[in-house]
């Protein structure tokens, strides 16, 4: 079958600087994808080639067997925490409904019951429906977290693609949040970024390093070679000691 | 009764009323996604480059507002043709057209012949000075901004709220980001004859930031700084009127008194809502993440 996302021997430079170098990766439908790696190595960077945000140098990308401008509406896309304004005067239900505005047809439409519906259902199964009529800027880290979550799933995606969702959130609510992703990815491909590896890796099945190349391995083991090739320094370090201990009884290994 | 009621019988003051409505609607609506959006200097730019299309009215006597009209236009979309193509920095585009404009007005004014009439009310405004023909002018313009963001209002409130996942949902961003620099600058020739080039900048962020501090909803936003501009136009042009002082430097003056006022009262609420909530404004993240 067909890669969900297949991305094919991607380039991207900024001024005469390499941040990706010949790239290439394949999520398949019902991944959850994990792309680990350390601060500068590109990775935003190759989220927003595949969102069609950025025009890679070189290579190919094909989302849902169309070019990424064409598949994004079909993706929902959690970006990193800070890119919008939290003191932005709009309540959590209309930021909410806003995710559904791919489903107009026309600039002037506005939200149908069907829309609103959305809306509350998955404000309900987030666990947020009491936050509907709050303002962003009234909610705390985790809570909007889950709203901006809220309004990437509101238009029923078949990709869910999340950059460093708990950057700014304290352990308790990551692994909630996590949870909640786990739940979610019988009915999506799932493809994250984050730094960190300790705590995804229990709920992956794919993992790959990036630090301005890819380092894969076929399965959602994350091997030492690999992190030292991306990281490029020893691997305590950055992972706290931990591959041994986390990344061997994972279930879905070996799941490629 | 106020002092001075009997100043309604006269037409200027009528006409003064009536612009003063009109002037209001368009910098409430206009003003809370300049506020919103961050986009105050650029409507400083575009309100200073207009200067340039009034001098060129003098020295080729055709109406100043005509040319202010144009050149405010034209600045706004060139400031937002150039950033999207030529990658250059808002800032530095804002700088060269809000000061090349001025440079123009100045240079035109001065070697038209004869003396420019209401000069001075093109660069400060003048509320008592409105003719019948501008309010009419000022009437279509009023229409034009309420009928587009009515009738685009969602999409506007997705570009300015989040203009990155606006693009991932597939609207037209760049088409949307002109449209709103369009109706800014059709704003900013309606505020000159109330305020004039130079103090419009404040009337349009002014009564939007003092309301945004008790409201989280735009359309809510957008309603009280129409009702606080009109507040403020109104006592501006009755004190300028009793005690003669220059109508468009009383409103903004105003303006500035009620917004310190309103910063005084709502602060204490606000440490409270974003206490221990980090928030959008001061990212420690952001100056390294241009793009990875």
């Amino acid at each position: 079958m067909r890669p969900v996302i297949e991305v094919r021997d991607v380039s991207f430079g900024i001024r005469g600087f390499s941040i990706l170098d010949h790239v290439s990766l394949e999520v398949r439908k019902g991944d959850f994808y994990a792309l680990i790696g350390p601060n500068g190595g590109g990775k935003t960077t190759l989220l927003k080639i595949i969102l069609g945000l950025l025009e890679p140098s070189g290579g190919t990308v094909s989302v849902l067997g169309q070019s990424p401008e064409k598949a994004r509406s079909r993706i929902g896309y959690v970006p990193q925490f800070r890119t919008f304004d939290f003191s932005y005067p709009i309540t959590v239900r209309e930021m909410v409904l806003s995710g559904r505005l791919p489903k107009n047809r026309f600039p002037w439409a506005r939200f149908s019951p069907s829309d609103r519906e959305a809306a509350e259902r998955v404000l309900e199964r987030l666990g947020i429906a009491d936050l509907a009529r709050r303002p962003i800027a009234a909610l705390s880290g985790g809570e909007q977290q889950r709203a901006i979550l809220a309004r990437a799933l509101v238009g029923d995606p078949e990709i869910l693609i999340l950059d460093e969702p708990t950057v700014y959130v304290d352990a308790p609510t990551e692994v909630q949040f996590y949870t909640l992703l786990e739940d979610l990815k019988r009915s999506l491909t799932i493809l994250l970024v984050s730094h960190d590896i300790g705590v995804i890796s229990r709920y992956i099945t794919r993992v790959a390093c990036l630090n301005h190349r890819l380092y894969t391995h076929d399965s959602s083991e994350i091997t030492e070679d690999m992190i030292e090739a991306a990281y490029q320094c020893p691997v305590d370090l950055i992972a706290h000691g931990v591959p041994h201990r986390v990344f061997k009884d994972h279930p879905g290994g070996g799941g490629a | 009764m106020i002092p001075g009621a009997g100043i309604l019988a006269f037409g200027f003051f009528q006409n003064a009323l009536l612009s003063a409505v009109l002037a209001s609607i368009a910098c409430g609506i206009i003003g809370t996604f300049v506020v919103v959006r961050r986009m105050a200097t650029l409507s400083g730019g575009i309100s200073h480059a207009a200067f340039g299309g009034v001098g060129l009215g003098y020295l080729f006597s055709f109406d100043p507002i005509v040319g202010a009209l144009l050149f405010s236009i034209g600045a706004a979309l060139g400031i937002g043709i150039l950033k999207e193509k030529a990658g250059q920095e808002l800032d530095t585009l804002i700088g060269a057209v809000w000061a090349a404009g001025m440079a123009l007005g100045v240079i035109c004014v001065s070697i038209a012949p004869g003396y420019a009439p209401d000069l001075f009310s093109y660069l400060f405004g003048n509320i008592l000075l409105v003719p019948s023909g501008d309010i009419q002018l000022m009437a279509v313009f009023c229409a034009v901004i309420v009928g587009i963001v009515s009738v685009f209002y969602l999409p506007l409130q997705a570009v300015t709220f989040d203009e990155e996942y606006a693009r991932v949902m597939n609207l037209p961003v760049t088409a949307l980001s002109l449209l709103l620099l369009l109706l800014t600058a059709v704003c900013v020739v309606l505020l000159i004859r109330l305020v004039g080039i130079i103090l419009v900048i404040a009337l349009l962020v002014l009564p939007a930031a003092s309301v945004r501090e008790f409201t989280s909803r735009l359309p809510v936003m957008m309603a009280a700084s129409v009702c606080l501009s009109f507040i403020l136009s109104l006592s501006g042009l009755v004190l300028s009127f009793l005690w003669d002082l220059p109508s468009g430097a009383t409103i903004i003056l105003l303006g500035a008194a009620v917004y310190a006022v309103a910063l005084l009262i709502s602060r204490p609420g606000k440490a409270r809502w974003r206490g221990g909530i980090r928030t959008g404004r001061q990212s420690p993240q952001q100056k390294g993440q241009r793009v990875q």
